[in-house]
């Protein structure tokens, strides 16, 4: 009989620790696919963050390194400029890469570092219990916006790729969704873009994927795939932002 | 080998060029500019990586990977650029990377100012960061001994897989001096089995983490540094003695103030005063021997360019036996030959 479907090779055998329902999951499989389609596994050193993604090198069958909240680009920065022939990516959440991390990662995208980035945008801080990100949106209710975002007390939502694909170092910059095969099916497409762009070498890539947070967010995991789509596609608009010359669109 | 005029800043890379490291990260601040200065020239003649980045936190952050990635990797700063990098060198510990940091001293606290002084002696000696760790401290007097020991520095960082920081101050960082920049021998380079270089053939995947879930864990690893740290202590201590032979007055300083120091010695000593010097190399782990073997001390005299913070590490190891006296001076102020002298007399009792 073929083989149709396994686990990548790029995925070691640790059960993922992730909630029910959380998205983190199939991100994981995407970037673990592409390394292996790319055939990169062994030249690949993968950078993990603060926050649920934290125990990402638990999974993540390459060489991997734990940095500081926020600090992954800064880390993979270090790592890429002593070993620019190996393949680079961090792996950062919204409040790693978007609050706490907000310089490492512009000034990361800036210099055009040859590394990639993905972040994985759930609106909401995971691990710590479900406080405010910088991506939470306006009304939406977290322990510390008890009575939802509000726009004079808490400020607005940041729009991570939008602002990213100003910097003229970043060279692929994408926001893509995994709440339905299709989505993730371009999400898949896109994470390839980004580091086929770094093996290149035309600059910073980043992908940001839309995910979910049942827990934080109170929901079943239906009821959450559907309150991305409702609420988190109409801020956070799906597309590729910025693309190396002669690339043809992913989404 | 005829001498070569170099500045201190300079030769904190030039130690660091002779140990065979060829990356350094670092963010612009006086008074160390000199050190980035010489670095952004030398580093791509030699092939290797000069990058400015956007912080001192991105800087030590940068070190990380580079040094996870198993090269030799300097970080350089002064003192309120040190305090932002006290984060990630307590993930360096906890993740047993290698790397050196230079901080030349400046006065404090906040903004404080550009001119020399030891006001970091305690972040540097204690921990400095968040947990319960320690890093190797050197503390060079002259520009021939930055070079030295900032060589040395990176055998250190390799050999105990440890940060090591080298201090300076603002006197030491600006003055030139002739130096011998004959080779010496070469640096100790070592295989980093440990480090995560892609798999490249490699079985087990390398990891690289300073996170330990499990309490009993951690208090395992804990205690594992516990034993790295008591073998530092053992190994490592190093000092100069001056003129120590049946000295009453022992004189304790390290790095700029201890040249004060050793002219002291020598003014006391012409006047038939029995007084030496006991200048600790490094800061930690604190050379505790000289002090168990000076019998005939009556008191030992600290100097230090802060409000006396070496002064209780003396305290410490005399524990109660000697008396110990503090001069200081905070702030960006170095003492005259003179003033520490008038100081010295007041304690031996002569008017």
């Amino acid at each position: 009989m073929a083989l149709i479907f396994k686990r990548p090779e790029s995925l070691t055998e640790k059960p993922f620790h992730y909630c029910p329902g959380c998205t983190h999951g199939i991100i994981h499989r995407i970037v673990a696919q592409v390394i292996d389609e790319l055939g990169v596994r062994e030249n690949t050193v993968g950078i993990c963050p603060v926050g649920c993604a934290v125990f990402a090198f638990e999974y993540f069958n390459v060489d991997m390194i734990q940095a500081a909240h926020g600090r992954a680009p800064a880390v993979a920065t270090g790592v890429k400029r002593s070993l620019p022939d190996r393949v680079v990516f961090t792996y950062q959440g919204d409040g790693d890469l978007a609050a706490i991390g907000t310089a490492e990662t512009i000034h990361a995208a800036a210099r055009g570092e040859k590394i990639t980035a993905i972040f994985v945008n759930n609106a909401i801080y995971g691990m710590t219990g479900g406080q405010m990100a910088p991506t939470t949106l306006l009304g939406q209710k977290t322990t510390t916006t008890p009575f939802g975002r509000d726009k004079e007390r808490n400020g607005l939502p940041l729009r991570v790729a939008e602002m990213l694909s100003t910097v003229d170092g970043a060279a692929y910059v994408a926001r893509v969704s995994v709440h339905n095969p299709g989505n993730a099916v371009k999400a898949k497409q896109a994470v390839k873009k980004a580091f086929e762009c770094q093996i290149r070498g035309d600059g910073f890539s980043i992908v940001e994927v839309l995910s979910t947070c049942p827990t934080n967010w109170g929901l079943s995991p239906v009821e959450a795939l559907k309150w991305l789509e409702e609420n988190m596609l109409p801020h956070y608009p799906l597309g590729e932002f910025k693309m190396p010359a002669g690339e043809a669109s992913a989404c | 080998m005829p001498k070569t005029l170099m500045k201190g800043n300079e030769a904190f890379g030039e130690g660091a060029i002779k140990a065979g490291c060829r990356i350094f990260f670092g963010y612009p601040i006086t008074p160390q500019s000199e050190i980035p200065h010489f670095l952004a020239e030398r580093l791509p003649e030699l092939g290797g990586v000069y990058l400015q980045a956007e912080s001192e936190v991105s800087a030590i952050n940068m070190v990380y990977g580079a040094a996870a990635a198993g090269h030799r990797v300097l970080t350089s700063s002064s003192s309120p650029g040190i305090s932002l990098m006290q984060e990630g060198i307590s993930y360096l510990v906890g993740s047993e990377l290698p790397c050196v940091i230079v901080n030349v001293m400046r006065g404090g606290p906040g903004l404080g100012n550009i001119a020399p002084a030891q006001g970091d002696y305690f972040q540097a000696v204690k921990g400095g960061g968040h947990g319960d760790y320690h890093t190797v401290v050197l503390a060079p007097a002259s520009v021939q001994e930055i070079i030295e020991l900032t060589k040395l520095a990176f055998d250190l960082a390799d050999e105990y897989r440890n940060p090591v920081i080298v201090v300076g101050d603002g006197i030491l960082g600006q003055m030139m001096e002739p130096v011998d920049l004959a080779e010496t021998e070469e640096p100790r380079l070592i295989e980093k089995p440990w480090a995560t270089t892609g798999l490249r053939g490699r079985k087990q995947r390398n990891i690289v983490n300073s996170m330990c879930i499990v309490p009993e864990a951690n208090e395992r690893f804990n205690l594992t540094l516990a034993a790295k740290y008591q073998k530092m202590k053992e190994r490592e201590q190093r000092w100069e003695a001056y003129h120590l032979e049946s000295a009453e007055y022992v004189l304790v300083a390290s790095g700029t103030v201890a040249r004060i120091g050793k002219a002291v010695v020598d003014r006391a000593r012409s006047e038939g005063l029995a007084v030496g010097l006991i200048r600790p190399i490094t800061l930690w782990p604190f050379p505790e021997t000289p002090f168990a073997n000076a019998e005939d001390v009556k008191v030992y005299v600290v100097l230090e360019l802060n409000l006396g913070q070496m002064v209780e590490d003396v305290r410490l190891v005399v524990n109660g036996r000697t008396a110990v006296y503090f001069y200081g001076r905070p702030g960006g102020v170095v003492p005259t030959v003179r003033e520490v002298y008038e100081e010295l007399l007041k304690v031996v009792g002569v008017k």
